[in-house]
């Protein structure tokens, strides 16, 4: 930069004359573009109070020409959407469950719907993937607590799982056995059990064990494949719920475990359950 | 005087005793325990001098600039301490083990997070307004400071209460308002300490050997009036119980969510805009050595400013509860406040008219017009984003996040910086900083870090935004929460670097500060008047 560019502008603007720790003030005029953007900022302020809602009254508030509302917007598109499908959604809780899987427009539907469900309610516990978590099934296998029928999952989505809200919520319950058992025989169940799974034929007999079939087998059947009418999980699978360690399941069949869904039949409209049981049954192993 | 003074800290204690006694929660025992020992130790203080007779030394004389010294050090003491939990806390979003299970509930971000934005915004930025306000307004009234005892009272009872604050986030006192998170004790005990600020603010000015009050004041002033306001009214709530720290807030629902974000919005608008803007006019022009650009623009947009400021905070609350009235105002105001908010970047930055040379040799005037450049640059960017259409993709992502830093790492920060490289030689009587080179490191570090910041959340943010409204062909949503969460990895990773960075910077900072003042050979001090000096 040369020094001529740098030093005139600052000549030719004088001071206000005060002076205060050495700091001067030029009085130079506001600029131009400044004050005209700031007028057009002001201008486009006043066109657009008058165009959208703005002013206050006691009671409600100016409408604004261009009749812009944020819940009449809403409204307007949650109606285009359910219009949209209403045929669909009719269909959808009609029809019987099982027959509802051989309409293929249908279930297309379904899966869409039964997806975002999904990934709204479900996740959070289950997985965005529905891989589960540590005590939070796994929905992609085709290993079933409490049924794997396209009916069995749409009871368990409604009613849920152990919950106190729905009087209809699947219930079953592991007794704590350290009230029961000593402490070295927990060990020898936990470690029998660990062994159940380690079998390389789901055939093969397994050896027995009393304490398995006494405490056991009740509820897990005697060949510890389980029972889908109570909950109880099929010991003879790789699948584990709560951990395939040691200490981990000493402290399952110690203390019991009591895992709980919600029922989603009191939160979610039919349609939305239907879908999301129709989606959750396709994720690999519906039955 | 001294005796009364034992009578009230005697009367402190034994309340604060009392309330260790009876507390009802964990963060009240401790901060009643925590006044005891500070009231017991002044009470100590001051009866050893009671007595003694009036050891009454000369009139006092010149400038106070110890007091301006003291908070010099606590704003750079504070600045690392926020800085360094800002950057924890961001690697804690990409690395969530980083909460520590051993170090709950105390370690967790929700606690960490309120720890920061407190610890940066009223440690390290109410500590730089405070002092430099202190030192500015001193200067361009040719007048000492007024109040020796109740300056001081200032400084230590705003370091008192920074500590509850801090210390009560951690221990889960909050009453859970954004930037108010403080429960209603300290709220009370910021009230006092802030109207005495006023007083000493105002005391000065009225002793003012000039004329005319220079404009950096007008600043200062509208910063402190106004955050007493906000302070207030927003903090309004009723104790459940005295010896509780809970509370609870007079308003409800959509009214309080208002109530908070006209708080909220002019916490930014008068705390970190007006107030620094008084740091600006004063440490520029004297850096760059040349007179401010235009006087006319400053009485402009000084007024513009703080009249349109205080009207822009429903833009906070789009698309909720409020009324769409109250919405599209703080809309119309926040478009309007644009050439306000840049008559400040405006006069700043032409005031470097015929010395823009020094630019190249001066890393100190860089860091000043950096700062500048971030104000315009965020000044621009926030009526951008009020904007509804605009706000509807970037409400509740990170792309506020980065609007925020890039106010608060680059304008704020930028300019704090400048000023303690300022202000350091001059109070500790030195030539200049010890290490200029440093401020150098200091510069580049601290805006890389700002970059990688702002960069990263713009495409974080963006991208969130997009993945919530993404639907499919029939109209469902596509993405889960999680889905989001997920992707944004790699950007919240580039953000801790860049937090890093900046820290980094701070530290050398810190290095050079500490190393300034503790050289030997001070040149004479210069605290004698200009005023008196003719």
């Amino acid at each position: 930069m040369s020094e001529k560019s740098e030093k005139t502008p600052v000549a030719e603007v004088e001071t206000t004359g005060h002076r205060w720790d050495g700091i001067e003030e030029l009085n130079t005029p506001l600029p131009r573009w400044w004050l005209w953007t700031f007028y057009a900022t002001i201008f486009w302020g006043l066109v657009y109070v008058v165009a959208y809602p703005a002013v206050p009254f006691k009671e409600s508030s100016s409408k604004g020409f261009l009749g812009w509302s944020t819940r009449a917007n809403l409204a307007k598109e949650l109606k285009h959407q359910t219009k949209k499908y209403a045929h669909l959604d009719q269909i959808l809780i009609t029809t019987d469950l099982g027959k509802l899987l051989n309409d293929r427009e249908l279930v297309q539907y379904a899966l869409a719907r039964g997806s975002s469900v999904f990934i709204s309610h479900c996740s959070q516990c289950h997985g965005a993937g529905a891989g589960g978590a540590f005590g939070y099934p796994n929905l992609l296998d085709d290993d079933w607590l409490w049924g794997g029928s396209i009916e069995n999952i749409a009871y368990t989505i409604n009613h849920g799982i152990r919950n106190t809200t729905d009087p209809d919520s699947q219930i079953s319950e592991m007794p704590a056995f350290d009230q029961t058992l000593k402490h070295d025989e927990i060990v020898t169940l936990a470690q029998y059990v660990i062994s159940l799974a380690k079998l390389e034929n789901a055939g093969e007999k397994t050896p027995e064990n009393e304490l398995f079939l006494e405490n056991c087998s009740g509820c897990h059947s005697e060949n510890a494949t389980g029972d889908e009418t109570l909950g109880a999980p099929d010991l003879t699978d790789a699948i584990w719920l709560y951990g395939s360690d040691i200490v981990s399941v000493k402290k399952t069949i110690s203390s019991g475990r009591y895992g709980v869904m919600p029922a989603w039949g009191q939160r979610l409209s039919p349609a939305d359950l239907r879908s999301v049981s129709v989606y959750v049954h396709g994720l690999g192993g519906g039955e | 005087m001294d005796y009364l003074k034992l009578l009230v800290l005697a009367a402190v204690a034994f309340i604060a005793a009392m309330a260790a006694n009876w507390a009802l929660d964990l963060a009240f025992q401790m901060h009643a325990l925590l006044i005891l020992l500070i009231a017991s130790c002044v009470f100590i203080r001051i009866l050893r001098r009671t007595g003694s007779g009036p050891s009454h030394k000369q009139p006092l004389r010149g400038y106070n600039d110890s007091i301006v010294r003291a908070g010099v050090f606590a704003t750079v003491f504070w600045g690392l301490a926020g800085f360094l939990v800002g950057t924890f806390i961001a690697f804690q979003l990409a690395f969530p083990i980083l909460n520590f299970d051993w170090g709950q509930p105390f370690t967790n971000f929700g606690r960490l997070r309120p720890l920061h934005t407190s610890a940066v915004i009223f440690a390290f930025g109410g500590n730089a307004l405070i002092c430099t306000s202190f030192y500015v307004v001193q200067r361009t009234s040719g007048a000492r400071l007024f109040g020796e005892t109740l300056s001081w009272f200032v400084f230590w009872g705003y370091q008192i209460f920074i500590i509850l604050a801090a210390t009560g986030y951690l221990l889960g006192a909050t009453q859970s308002k954004e930037y108010a998170e403080p429960e209603w004790y300290v709220d009370i005990w910021l009230t006092i300490v802030w109207v005495s600020y006023l007083i000493v603010f105002l005391g000065t000015i009225f002793r003012r050997q000039e004329k005319h009050i220079y404009v950096a004041n007008w600043f200062y002033l509208s910063f402190i009036v106004t955050v007493a306001m906000l302070h207030l009214v927003n903090n309004i709530s009723i104790p459940v119980s005295i010896w509780g720290s809970k509370s609870v807030q007079l308003f409800a629902g959509v009214q309080d969510a208002m109530t908070q974000w006209w708080y909220g919005h002019n916490a930014v608008g008068f705390f970190l805009t007006s107030g620094f803007l008084g740091m600006m006019y004063y440490f520029i022009p004297k850096q760059a050595n040349r007179p401010v650009y235009s006087y006319k623009l400053s009485i402009v947009h000084f007024w513009a400013l703080t009249f349109l400021y205080i009207w822009a905070g429903p833009h906070h609350l789009h698309y909720t509860a409020l009324p769409d009235w109250a919405s599209t105002l703080g809309m119309v105001f926040s478009i309007i406040l644009w050439m306000p908010s840049w008559g400040g970047m405006i006069n700043g930055i032409m005031t470097l008219q015929g010395a823009w040379d020094k630019l190249r040799t001066d890393p100190v005037l860089r860091m000043f017009v950096l700062s500048l450049g971030f104000y315009g640059m965020s000044t621009f960017e926030g009526p951008v984003m009020s904007i509804r259409a605009v706000n509807s993709l970037s409400h509740y992502t990170d792309w506020t996040i980065g609007h925020v830093h890039s106010g608060a790492l680059g304008w704020n920060g930028m300019i704090t910086f400048g000023a303690i490289y300022f202000l350091t030689p001059r109070l500790w009587g030195r030539e200049k900083m010890h290490s200029i080179a440093a401020i150098n490191w200091h510069f580049w570090l601290a805006t890389i870090g700002i970059v990688l910041y702002a960069a990263s959340m713009w495409v974080t943010g963006i991208m969130e935004g997009l993945m919530w409204r993404e639907v499919n062909e029939l109209g469902f949503l596509v993405n889960s929460f999680a889905d989001t969460v997920a992707a944004k990895f790699p950007m919240y990773v580039v953000r801790g670097i860049g937090g890093m960075l900046y820290l980094a910077g701070a530290i050398i900072m810190a290095w050079n500060f500490v190393r300034t003042i503790s050289e030997p050979k001070p040149l004479q001090n210069n605290t004698h008047m200009r005023y008196v000096e003719g």
